[in-house]
């Protein structure tokens, strides 16, 4: 128990060191530049003891919770016994579905419920005037992230260069902005980083670490990073398609209904 | 009647935070109880764990509501009125700066970073190293981050094509990918995904979306956003620099 106080309040004492530029940046800057007092005193000094007080916390939990989980999932779910490959076989690439499928299920269940998406979804479908629905949206950039982690995995086991699938997914993104409809563009860039919450991004980098060392010739340095790459790519490819999509939709049931008309 | 209303604030938080759990645990308890079959090790810490991150994160986003959001958004608005182009750059740069520093994703991830790398042998396998390590990390992309809302801000003034900017950000992306070692580019890729989540992301919208209000012909729909697309491209560039300086 001891230890555990000790422990707590060494994470207090770095999370107070962490936040201390954010506090020490509004107070200067509301007394020195816009000289003026801070207003709600005492509501934001309590707010500063919440925000220290909860990161602190949460930094525990991840390291008790969200971090072992990611590795144990990984350990188990690549286990030989698991795989069903006897002991002196070598692995295929597809023995390894069921660590695509948690992949892809995380990505998807994570995406769909994160509440800046929702956010982002409400503008998107005020800015297009309507043409993209919330929920159509939402479920879009799920799927997108579910694939995006489950190709994230099948890198990580293949063992191929990340910088292959970023840049292709760089071009993809180039090409759909040059067609993409403008109003959107900032929008869909900006969803990119919204898919990537605090409680995901842990979990997923844990996961990738642990796949990396368990499957056999892979090396965590090298292979263990990258999934919050694909994580926060592949939202924009989907916005952009998304986007693209239900313009031409639009267009064509224009068009449709001008032959309809003679 | 003010407690009541208290309450409810701390009841939607603590929804919130379960949201974001939720998810996860119900797909690894599908998967334990039905593709693995196997009791999970620990269990009792994970569950004590789980615990911490909910209420710490119900803490922390109550914290940022009641305390920092309204002073940062009341101040970044007051500052683009203000139309002095000095101090409006200098509080750009801080204000991504000292968000990215706090960001418990980051944190974790650095750590975690040092680790790795001190297992495989690119750094000295020591407390301390480790530690300088993850630090530098955490500086390398907070300046980066600072230096992209700074450029972001820059771009809503004076009005430029987001598409430009985004595509030669890419381009220097793939050129570093060249020169970088190969141990450092999953991690300097996975920093632009890092860098966007709790404290930096509504700081940095509220900024764009004030600016936008306040200059003449900006829509805050198009030219508010695109901030964010900035904080994830930069720090890509610089990790993979800070990885050229010490493996």
């Amino acid at each position: 128990m001891l230890d555990f106080i000790i422990d707590f309040l060494w994470v207090l004492f770095y999370t107070l060191r962490d936040v201390l530029p954010i506090l020490l940046l509004l107070v200067l800057f509301q007394v020195f530049v816009l000289k003026q007092p801070i207003p709600h005193l005492k509501k934001v000094m309590l707010g500063g003891v919440y925000v220290v007080l909860g990161l602190a916390l949460f930094l525990i939990g991840l390291e008790k919770a969200l971090f072992p989980i990611g590795k144990i999932m990984a350990t188990q779910l690549t286990e030989l016994a698991f795989v069903g490959i006897p002991e002196n076989e070598a692995a295929k690439w597809w023995s390894y579905y069921w660590i695509y499928i948690f992949a892809a299920l995380i990505g998807f269940a994570t995406t769909i419920a994160e509440p800046s998406l929702i956010a982002v979804a409400i503008k998107a479908s005020e800015v297009s005037a309507g043409t993209i629905s919330q929920k159509g949206l939402r479920i879009t950039v799920a799927i997108g992230v579910a694939f995006a982690l489950a190709l994230g995995t099948f890198r990580i086991v293949t063992g191929t260069p990340l910088f292959i699938y970023i840049m292709a997914g760089y071009i993809v993104v180039i090409i759909q902005t040059i067609f993409a409809p403008k109003t959107l563009i900032a929008l869909a860039y900006d969803s990119g980083g919204v898919t990537t919450s605090t409680v995901t991004v842990p979990l997923v980098a844990a996961l990738g670490l642990g796949l990396s060392s368990a499957v056999p010739g892979r090396n965590p340095a090298i292979d263990g990073f990258g999934l919050i790459a694909f994580a926060s790519l592949f939202p924009i490819i989907a916005v952009l398609g998304y986007a693209q999509f239900m313009e031409l939709k639009i267009r064509f049931s224009k068009i449709k209904t001008k032959n309809d008309a003679f | 009647m003010r407690y009541k209303q208290y309450f409810l604030g701390i009841q939607r938080k603590l929804r919130l935070a379960l949201m974001d759990l939720l998810p996860i645990v119900l797909v690894v308890v599908f998967f334990q109880a039905v593709v693995i079959r196997q009791p999970l090790p620990q269990i009792g810490e994970v569950i004590v764990g789980f615990l911490f991150v909910i209420l710490g994160l119900m803490l922390f986003v109550e914290g940022l509501e009641i305390g920092l959001f309204p002073i940062g958004e009341t101040m970044a608005y007051a500052l683009a009125k203000k139309g002095s182009l000095l101090w409006l750059m200098i509080f750009s740069f801080a204000l991504g700066f000292s968000t990215t520093i706090a960001e418990p994703a980051l944190i974790a991830v650095a750590k975690e970073a040092s680790v790795i790398s001190s297992g495989a042998g690119l750094i000295e396998n020591n407390q301390k190293t480790r530690e300088l390590f993850a630090m530098g990390l955490r500086l390398s992309v907070a300046i980066s981050v600072g230096l992209a809302i700074l450029i972001g801000v820059l771009r809503i003034l004076k009005g430029w094509p987001l598409y430009y900017l985004i595509i030669g950000g890419y381009i220097l992306v793939m050129l570093m990918t060249i020169i970088a070692p190969d141990e450092i580019i999953g991690l300097a890729y996975d920093a632009g995904g890092v860098t966007t989540s709790t404290i930096t992301v509504p700081l940095v919208a509220a900024l764009g979306v004030g600016l936008a209000n306040v200059i003449k012909g900006r829509s805050p729909l198009v030219d508010g956003f695109g901030l964010i697309a900035f904080a994830s491209l930069l720090p890509m560039i610089f990790v993979m620099a800070y990885g050229l300086l010490w493996f």
